[in-house]
């Protein structure tokens, strides 16, 4: 717990001092666009039964995880690609992608020092040191690269307090129970096309569960990782809080520079039973493409969290700088009475990167509330959508939203669009919608020069103000990261 | 100091500054008064480099260097500042953020250390205390929700903190009540210390009731078109401006 308080404390100076991390940035290049040479076991190309029977086997999957997929992928068969979200695209062939690709390595990893040292390196260059003795600073990782759960640190200390952190192939096995009870709860593979190409083929992935009354002591986070070309990666994170439970995860995702847009569909499903609270904080930093928006991944994601029990609460944050396209609208489907859903967005969007997300904020039960916050940053050529549902159910008396949403323009090209939806069904709502656009000012960066402050670093400085509200809600490390991360995506910007 | 050579000047392409000649030596306090519309806010946006205007003609040299060669950040980082008339909100980031990196920038830039935290603390309550500021406002986001007043009082706080050569008061009496404007003032004559200098820009004489100008010149139509001592200021709030622009009149008649 000390060792907690301390790193909060020396991370709070951190964060005080943005200037210490504008002095951090050097280049405007993708810093993350290496890629590791390192021998992996890739699929060939094409999506049938066999390659999802396939995907099973190589996973050792029991018989009812098997058939599950292949429900999905007959149920996908059927389905169409989404057309309604504000994103152009050439259309994917969905047979010229690969589905599984792992880094070659011995059947089991029974400890760190069996993983390839070129996959340590690489999350090493990351900034994810795996050894558990560097994990001083309390944050559990799984690390996920390419398909497959590289190491999961941390897990025997989490493990004295019933805590279950680990990948998702590894909780299939080991707590089906859980995985049969949970798994496409919240998200049934009949939702979506891209969810039900994700139960058909997911890789892998995280998964937590806290037990009843315990609060998981340190921020549990997965850094997720494409390498191999011309694979897509579906990762399926499952993340279960019992009555009283608590925990704060993070994710990460970086990819390397190609040519080529790669396929990245992904699904998060949270369940929140009876005063639990889940705090689910991402940093999405995806290969975005070149400046002339060449390259780049296509970021089709499904995130959704049940708040099932009474006064529970699930709190959504996200900080979106990469990719080339962005569909993502984590959701809270608020059941239990006195529930709460929060949706806190930053989405940054630059040469000709395109963004349509936003959130779904679902009310059942009595006395819901929920508050969503969407900072949406264009510049370049780009189009940054954000695109909200507020729906009041009949039963939801004295449900409450609040929601915000703010846009800022950085140059005379690029785009912001709002497309907010509100269903109301019970007369005792209140529901309330706060919209702005503005372009950077003018008068603001001549300000701060004429205080000595260069123009790069004013339109930081008023970036970052403008997203304030939702890098507050992030946990420490993580707010730096994000600040670090926006100036990069926006350097060079205005002008 | 600060010396302008027939300094022209365009904004949206309508001249402005028609040849203005202006010598500021350290410990000056100069005055620029004059109607709407004569070109003194134009004069300060000038100075400190703001693109939207246009310099066309003229030369400025301050301590020696070409000023008008410099960029905004660097002119600041010389040592000149501008209490601006419309002060603006920059929200989500804290005063004490922004001074610090100004601050800094501006030490980075004469080859001094930055200060530590606990330093940079004790200048800003030492600062505070002069404009009887309350401690409050150093965490507060720059100039959002604040009172005009406030916002003024910022700004002279501004320049307490960052320590300039060379202040522009640009209308800083305008929407101040009487209190407020005797806290300002009083933050400029303690900053004042015969190695500085200021240029008070105002409409009303009120001003430099408080703030004493050893030099007071007219702006009238992009030019100079009187200078004398602080009587004149007097002489001009007596008699409002219309005898200067009848004797302009006559002068360019003649």
């Amino acid at each position: 717990m000390n060792n907690i308080e301390e790193k909060e404390l020396k991370s709070s100076e951190e964060i005080s001092d943005d200037k210490k991390v504008l002095d951090d940035l050097t280049s405007s290049e993708y810093k993350w666009g290496f890629v590791t040479d390192i021998e992996s076991e890739t699929a060939a190309k094409g999506l049938s039964e066999d390659v999802v029977r396939m995907i099973s086997k190589k996973k050792n999957e029991p018989e009812w995880m098997t058939e599950w997929r292949l429900k999905a992928f007959r149920y996908w068969l059927k389905m169409e690609e989404p057309t309604w979200a504000n994103v152009h695209y050439p259309k994917i062939d969905y047979q010229n992608i690969s589905y599984y690709s792992a880094p070659k390595q011995k059947p089991k990893l029974n400890s760190l020092d069996e993983v390839d040292p070129e996959l340590l390196k690489t999350f090493e260059k990351l900034g994810i040191p795996l050894e558990e003795q560097k994990f001083l600073s309390g944050v559990a990782v799984d690390a996920v690269f390419d398909s497959v759960s590289v190491a999961t640190t941390f897990k025997a200390s989490l493990n004295e307090k019933g805590i279950i952190f680990c990948s998702v192939s590894e909780a299939v096995k080991e707590h089906p129970e859980l995985v049969k009870k949970y798994l496409g709860s919240v998200v049934p593979y009949t939702d979506n096309f891209f969810a039900a190409l994700n139960a058909a083929v997911f890789s892998d992935g995280s998964f937590v569960f806290i037990p009843k009354g315990v609060r998981c002591p340190m921020e549990l986070s997965t850094y997720f990782r494409i390498n191999t070309q011309e694979t897509g990666q579906f990762e399926r994170t499952l993340i279960i809080a019992e009555e009283g439970a608590y925990v704060s995860y993070l994710e990460g995702c970086t990819a390397p520079i190609r040519d080529t847009n790669q396929l990245h569909a992904a699904v998060v499903e949270l369940v929140v039973l009876d005063d639990a609270e889940i705090k689910y904080s991402t940093v999405q930093n995806w290969y975005p493409g070149d400046k002339e928006g060449k390259g780049g991944i296509y970021n089709f994601v499904t995130k959704r969290g049940a708040c099932r029990g009474k006064n529970s609460k699930i709190s959504w944050t996200q900080v979106e700088t990469g990719s080339a396209i962005t569909w993502k609208y984590p959701s809270c489907i608020l059941q239990g009475d006195n529930s709460i859903g929060e949706f806190y967005s930053v989405a940054v969007t630059n040469n000709y990167q395109q963004a349509d997300t936003g959130t779904k904020m679902i009310h059942l039960g009595k006395n819901t509330k929920s508050t969503v916050v969407s900072k949406g940053i264009s510049a370049g050529h780009s189009n940054n959508s954000y695109r909200g549902l507020i729906k009041i159910g009949k039963n939801a008396e004295g449900a409450r939203n609040y929601t915000q949403c703010d846009s800022m323009l950085m140059s005379d090209r690029c785009g912001a669009h709002t497309f907010p939806y509100i269903e109301v069904e019970n007369d005792s709502a209140k529901v309330e919608h706060e919209a702005t656009t503005s372009k950077i000012g003018e008068d603001q960066i001549f300000y701060l020069n004429q205080r000595g402050i260069s123009t790069e670093d004013a339109v930081n400085m008023i970036v970052n103000g403008f997203c304030k509200e939702v890098f507050k809600e992030l946990p420490m490390e993580f707010a730096v990261e994000a600040q670090k991360l926006l100036a990069i995506s926006l350097e060079g910007s205005v002008g | 100091m600060l010396s302008i050579k027939n300094i022209q000047a365009n904004v949206e392409g309508k001249e402005i500054l028609k040849g203005i000649n202006l010598e500021v030596k350290a410990g000056e306090v100069h005055a620029i008064m004059g109607p709407n519309g004569s070109g003194k806010s134009t004069l300060a946006n000038v100075l400190t480099g703001n693109k939207s205007y246009e310099v066309t003609g003229g030369e400025v040299l301050f301590d020696g260097k070409n000023l008008l060669e410099l960029d905004t950040e660097t002119r600041a980082r010389e040592g000149m500042f501008l209490a601006f008339q419309y002060p603006v909100e920059i929200p989500g980031i804290s005063n004490a953020t922004f001074l610090k990196t100004a601050l800094n920038e501006i030490r980075k830039y004469k080859g001094e250390a930055e200060l530590t935290p606990k330093q940079f603390l004790e200048k800003i309550k030492e600062k505070a205390k002069i404009l009887g500021l309350d401690e409050t406002l150093i965490s507060r986001y720059v100039n959002v929700g604040f009172s005009g007043g406030e916002k003024k009082r910022n700004e002279i706080f501004q320049m307490l903190m960052l320590e300039p050569k060379f202040v522009l008061l640009d209308e800083t009496d305008s929407g101040l009540d009487i209190d407020a404007l005797r806290i300002v003032s009083d933050g400029v004559n303690i900053y004042k210390n015969g190695k500085n200098a200021f240029l008070v820009i105002t409409h009303y004489q009120r001003l430099l009731n408080y703030i004493q100008p050893d030099f007071v010149h007219v702006l009238y139509k992009g030019r100079i078109i009187k200078s004398g001592g602080k009587e004149l200021a007097l002489e001009l709030e007596e008699k409002g401006y219309d005898w200067i622009k009848t004797e302009e009149v006559e002068t360019e008649n003649t």
